[in-house]
């Protein structure tokens, strides 16, 4: 080292004034970087117009910037494929899973730097309109962006999240409607019936805890548990009552009996408390699943590409329901959406690649691993299931009723209830806690947590 | 590379001009202070100017420091920190000064050498990157400490990052990759004292614990102020390792944990640009306040 910075100083020319000059660069970098700070991100408004529905942004030629999770990369690559004319640029992100907010994040500092919106984006989770909409980030689609003839395919309700006072701001990507699914080889190889009732589900729990210890009914590890079991059960945890209204109440009947069912099975350990996708489970449980109450992306994402289930194990069942109860319901983990942004400059080409996203058997009926959103496109998704084979029975009828049963009073809010149950009931699961003793100190959490995003919170 | 450019062409020049080595050591300072102000002080500035305004601009007074106080995360946040400092300061002060007397002890022999790089090694890897391994080595299903987890009775990554362990988790992971650097740092300073004191002490007849007890330690103090003040500062500030634990465990440990994330939670959750530059302009002052204290205290800055 030493010999080299030698060898410069023999070489270099005499730069006299160099300390101004730095002084002088020190300047104009600060009043840069205030310009910059002081810019309060004006963003150029030049060219802009109203139209459906929303200001838009001067169009130009140039790349369509698409952000998708690594599941839906797929997505974009078959487009780019069948669309080799239109310049893609394809980015893929965490999807927003689990709640880590980076859409938002991200979007929060493009607002305030005036660029670098992408064009369209897919979230996994549902609730992302609570905030994009306030930020001015996503644009209206149903002012004459897509035809209403178009909006018309989607399943009754798929979009309820993505619409804010009659405006609708996303489209839903996939339904995830909860089913119960089931080990067909071992529950006939044991002789058991599978449960239609939860009373049902939990005599059977507490059977096989001393018949086949070591099986598991269920597991109850993951962020998204009280959206398969609780939702489920009615539980008025996420009532959301308004824009920024909600309701929280996580002692009710509705409540407690689905949580002491919880605690009883995972006593007798016959219900996980481990996520399904920790490391954990992989190598310890995922070989010992009898069966799972969980979303309908369950059997290709989780027991085909993660378990590596054999083929024709597998089969569908209806959720169970308690024998009180008159009317069916069933819980619902995410099902993405997709958002346009109102920055785009890149409308139509934009427009084009969400409705085809969405809609199209290329990809959501033939390649798409959930269950799709819209209706014409799922009947070729459940076609494609059945003639695939991984399934021990027909998974068409449970999976079509349940699309419809999804408890409508658990609402989209913009506090995320997965990252709530994880901080707040996850710790104590794994410390041996009861769930039925934690759910005082979860509503308390959720109240908190809706507040710190302006909701007014009823309890 | 800026350094090396002012260079004298000849003798003569040398003469008229300041001195090569003094005008090097402004090029040094210079680009150092464009570098400060650009990253430091624009943006603490850029962050007093919100923390006291609000969306609009306006002069509020103490209201965001008020908000920032009065929000549900902010006092178990202070206490989280608060216990995880004493871990990390006692702990390296502690390792540190130990290690590095330790690797002056074994200066003469080889594995000093090998000793020295293999403390520093973890400091090479980005901050982030040393956290990642430490969640693989946290997790009983694919560490390869797993053995040691499941002595302790840790069968599942749930177990072992139970809210409790959080403070010794992270004092681990940070003593793992910022200790290196500071053990470095003593040594070298512990090769400045004079080797006449030391072989003083020695006819005296000082043992190896007299030694660095009375003349070692006290000859190291100021050096042992200068890593508790940036290590404090550093601890304060404590982001990455829960911000990652958080995202590995899907939120079961670690959200919401330090005054660093409640402020980013600010910032991008709850979009309040202005309570989270409150929060850090708190932990500006707290800093500021606890090296002064340091400073005065100790005589950091008297002549020798």
């Amino acid at each position: 080292m030493k010999l080299r910075i030698n060898a410069a100083v023999a070489a270099s020319p005499p730069r006299p004034r160099r300390g101004r000059a730095a002084l002088l660069t020190a300047g104009a970098v600060l009043s840069l970087v205030a310009a910059a700070a002081c810019g309060n991100g004006s963003t150029s408004t030049g060219g802009s117009a109203e139209k459906d529905g929303f200001k838009q942004a001067a169009q130009s030629e140039g790349a369509l910037t698409v952000w998708v999770d690594s599941t839906r990369l797929a997505a974009a690559q078959l487009y780019q494929k069948q669309n080799p004319g239109v310049k893609m640029d394809i980015v893929t992100y965490d999807g927003d899973s689990n709640g880590s907010n980076y859409l938002q994040t991200k979007v929060s500092l493009f607002n305030r730097t005036g660029s670098g919106w992408p064009d369209v984006v897919f979230s996994s989770q549902n609730n992302e309109t609570s905030w994009a909409v306030q930020s001015g980030f996503t644009a209206p689609l149903n002012k004459g962006l897509i035809p209403q003839g178009t909006l018309d395919g989607w399943a009754t309700g798929a979009n309820a999240p993505c619409t804010v006072d009659g405006t609708l701001y996303c489209l839903r990507n996939d339904l995830s409607q909860t089913v119960l699914w089931y080990d067909a080889t071992l529950m006939k190889q044991w002789g058991y019936q599978v449960p239609a009732t939860w009373e049902q589900y939990q005599a059977l729990g507490e059977k096989v805890a001393t018949e086949h210890p070591g099986y598991l009914m269920g597991a109850a590890g993951d962020t998204f548990t009280p959206e398969i079991y609780l939702w489920a059960s009615k539980c008025g945890a996420n009532q959301i009552t308004g824009p920024k209204a909600v309701t929280v109440n996580t002692t009710s009947a509705d409540c407690t009996r689905m949580a002491s069912l919880l605690d009883t099975l995972i006593k007798n350990k016959t219900m996980s408390t481990s996520s399904v996708f920790s490391s954990d489970f992989d190598k310890n449980e995922a070989g010992k699943v009898l069966m799972m109450p969980g979303p309908s992306w369950y059997g290709g994402a989780l027991f085909q590409g993660t378990f590596k289930t054999a083929k024709g194990r597998i089969a569908v069942a209806p959720m169970p329901q308690w024998s009180a109860d008159s009317a069916p319901s069933v819980g619902n983990v995410g099902g993405g959406t997709w958002l346009l942004s109102a920055h785009s400059a890149h409308l139509k080409a934009a427009t084009a690649f969400l409705t085809w996203v969405t809609t199209s058997d290329d990809y959501q009926g033939k390649v798409a691993p959930g269950y799709p959103a819209v209706t014409a496109a799922a009947k070729t998704w459940l076609a494609n299931q059945a003639s695939s084979g991984y399934y021990a029975n027909d998974i068409t009828a449970p999976l079509t009723a349940a699309a419809g049963q999804v408890w409508s009073g658990w609402g989209y809010g913009q506090f995320s209830q997965e990252a709530v149950w994880a901080a707040t009931v996850t710790p104590g699961m794994t410390a041996g806690k009861s769930i039925v003793s934690m759910l005082p100190a979860w509503q308390t959490a959720i109240a908190n947590y809706a507040q710190a995003d302006g909701y007014k919170v009823t309890q | 590379m800026t350094a090396v450019t002012p260079n004298a062409g000849s003798a003569g020049a040398r003469a008229r001009r300041a001195p090569r080595r003094v005008r090097s050591g402004y090029a040094f300072v210079g680009s150092y202070v464009v570098l400060l102000l650009a990253f430091g002080i624009v943006p603490t500035v850029y962050a007093v100017y919100f923390a006291f305004t609000d969306t609009g601009a306006r002069f509020v007074g103490l209201s965001n420091f008020a908000t920032a106080a009065r929000d549900f995360r902010y006092l178990p946040a202070i206490e989280h920190v608060a216990l995880y400092l004493v871990f990390w300061l006692v702990s390296l002060v502690v390792f540190v000064v130990g290690l590095s007397l330790l690797l002056h002890r074994l200066a003469a022999r080889g594995v000093n050498r090998a000793l020295r790089f293999l403390y520093y090694l973890p400091g090479a890897l980005a901050g982030a990157a040393s956290v990642m391994v430490w969640l693989f080595l946290l997790d009983p299903a694919v560490s390869p400490a797993a053995f040691l987890l499941h002595a302790l009775g840790y069968q599942t990554f749930g177990e072992v990052i139970a809210p409790g362990h959080l403070p010794v988790l992270f004092a681990m992971i940070a003593f793992w990759t910022g200790a290196g650097g500071w053990i470095v740092v003593m040594y070298g300073a512990l090769n400045n004292i004079s080797t006449d004191i030391l072989e003083a002490a020695r006819i005296d007849g000082a043992g190896a614990w007299q030694t660095a007890r009375r003349i070692q330690i006290p000859l190291l103090r100021k050096w042992i102020v200068y890593m508790a003040i940036l290590a404090f500062a550093g601890g304060t500030q404590l982001f990455v390792e829960p911000q990652l634990l958080s995202q590995a465990s899907v939120g079961v440990a670690g959200r919401d944990y330090s005054l660093n994330q409640l402020s980013y939670d600010f910032a991008f959750q709850n979009n309040d640009v202005n309570t989270a530059a409150a929060i850090s302009v708190e932990l500006l002052l707290v800093g500021l306040i606890v090296a002064a204290l340091f400073v005065a205290r100790s005589g950091f800055f008297d002549a020798d």
